[in-house]
């Protein structure tokens, strides 16, 4: 039977992902391949927006993991910190800077899409604030695990300001919007929504469910070599310490 | 529970007094931060009348995070938050307290020093009132915030340079809140007690969450 404290263990889990993963890339690969031909063929151009609209299909996926991400963090989070678990810690680590990218990209695309809409790179809508402000907390996440050594500290010192930053997104994003209808009248709201056509929601979900899988993909990827490069530590320490004690015995 | 509580605030409060440094610095960047805006901005006095509140709250967030790192480390270098820690007190009242000494030892002054520094920028005499009372309404919640960011870089050698960049992003809110109810007053419209009431509701949930957080930072670290 496969329970959670099998898969849990870090021996079982090297062996299973060593043979998931190849499947998990042919899959996003085609996935994306299919989703780039429908986004750029398939899908038409807005009356509008023009080509740029073509953007949105690799903008929004990318928004919807840089939240995604961060869920996975404070659910490891709270994982190491209650069962201490190893494997909980490997996987926020795993996923911070995974994230920051796919928020950095989803800042990036956002603002070439915003040049031609609104004619500045930038605006300080409420939306492209609170996913400014989580792209700093990323980075602060980044850096407290790159300044304490001891990785099991660490983690645990990173969970910490992953549950704080967890409890403190609603309310950022709470304030950004009133702090947004405050200063900026609707000018910087979107057209009011029309309903999806199917040839442009397709591209998307198809998009979106390959960027998804693509992320598991580094996700597990990035957290084998975090398993490696912890075991590779171990072995240089004791491989010291016997080269040590062999030094001391002579 | 009392007595050990008061006697921590009241020895911090006591080392804050008696070294200064840490209060003069805070005070001194609050002032040449201040000082040094219109020099980039121009002598305008419109404008810098208009942006007043904002640059006041901003700077005294950045001041107030000059002296947080503080706030654990010379005790923790010296060994007494060790004997703190082991004492009758736990460690989320002592969180609590330390935060609270924060406060009223850098926290404070600052928020008094704020409308001398209006006066350099022209302020509108309307946003007087409520800019200390957003102040005092506020700055206890930046203080218990900075706790978590001062415990977490615990005994780190470049723990100053970290806890801006982990904590500013959380007084996001503060900031907007406190700067949107000195602007309902001056510029309107909306009204200035629904962003001061949230401002107030922040301050408290964080004097009663915070704690948690900054003791589960300090346990790690003294372990």
């Amino acid at each position: 039977m496969l329970s959670f404290a099998t898969l849990a263990n870090p021996s079982f889990f090297m062996r299973l992902t060593d043979r998931v993963l190849p499947w998990l890339a042919g899959v996003w690969i085609l996935l994306l391949a299919a989703g780039l031909y429908m986004s750029f063929f398939v899908a038409p151009a807005d009356y509008q927006q023009g080509e740029t609209v073509r953007i949105m299909f690799i903008h929004v996926p990318f928004a919807w993991l840089a939240m995604f991400c961060y869920m996975i963090i404070a659910v490891s989070s709270i994982g190491s910190l209650i069962w201490r678990h190893p494997l909980a810690d490997v996987s926020a680590k795993a996923a911070a800077p995974i994230g920051a990218a796919f928020t950095l990209l989803a800042l990036v695309t956002g603002s070439l899409w915003g040049k031609p809409m609104w004619g500045a790179y930038w605006v300080w809508d409420a939306r492209l604030t609170s996913v400014l402000v989580l792209f700093f907390l990323y980075l602060g996440l980044i850096a407290l695990w790159e300044s304490i050594e001891d990785p099991s500290r660490a983690g645990r010192a990173a969970a910490i300001l992953a549950i704080v930053g967890v409890v403190n997104i609603p309310i950022i994003k709470f304030s950004v919007d009133w702090w947004n209808t405050l200063h900026q009248p609707a000018s910087v709201m979107r057209a009011g929504g029309p309903t999806i056509h199917p040839t442009i929601l397709w591209p998307l979900l198809v998009m979106a469910v390959a960027f998804s899988l693509m992320f598991l993909w580094l996700h597990l990827k990035a957290m084998r070599a975090e398993i490696l490069r912890r075991r590779v530590e171990t072995m240089m320490m004791t491989r010291v310490s016997s080269a040590v004690a062999l030094k001391a015995a002579e | 529970m009392m007595g050990p509580f008061l006697a921590l605030i009241r020895r911090d409060l006591r080392i804050a007094h008696r070294q200064g440094g840490a209060l003069a610095t805070a005070l001194g960047f609050y002032l040449v931060i201040v000082a040094t805006l219109p020099l980039g901005l121009g002598p305008d006095l419109n404008l810098l009348s208009r942006i007043a509140p904002g640059v006041l709250w901003v700077a005294l967030l950045l001041s107030s995070l000059l002296a947080a790192d503080r706030m654990f480390n010379d005790d923790y270098e010296d060994g007494s938050l060790e004997v703190i820690a082991l004492g009758p007190l736990p460690l989320e009242l002592v969180a609590f307290g330390k935060a609270i000494a924060h406060w009223l030892s850098v926290g404070l002054p600052l928020v008094l020093l704020a409308p001398l520094l209006a006066l350099l920028l022209n302020m509108d005499g309307r946003a007087y009132v409520p800019l200390m009372l957003t102040l005092l309404a506020g700055t206890p919640a930046v203080s218990f915030l900075a706790g978590i960011g001062a415990a977490l870089t615990l005994g780190m050698r470049k723990g100053g340079l970290l806890v801006p960049l982990l904590i500013l992003p959380l007084y996001v809110p503060i900031l907007i809140f406190g700067v949107s109810a000195i602007d309902a007053v001056v510029t309107g419209p909306g009204s200035f007690t629904a962003p001061f009431s949230i401002l107030c509701a922040l301050t408290l949930a964080s004097a009663v969450l915070t704690p948690l957080a900054t003791a589960a930072a300090l346990r790690l670290n003294l372990s």
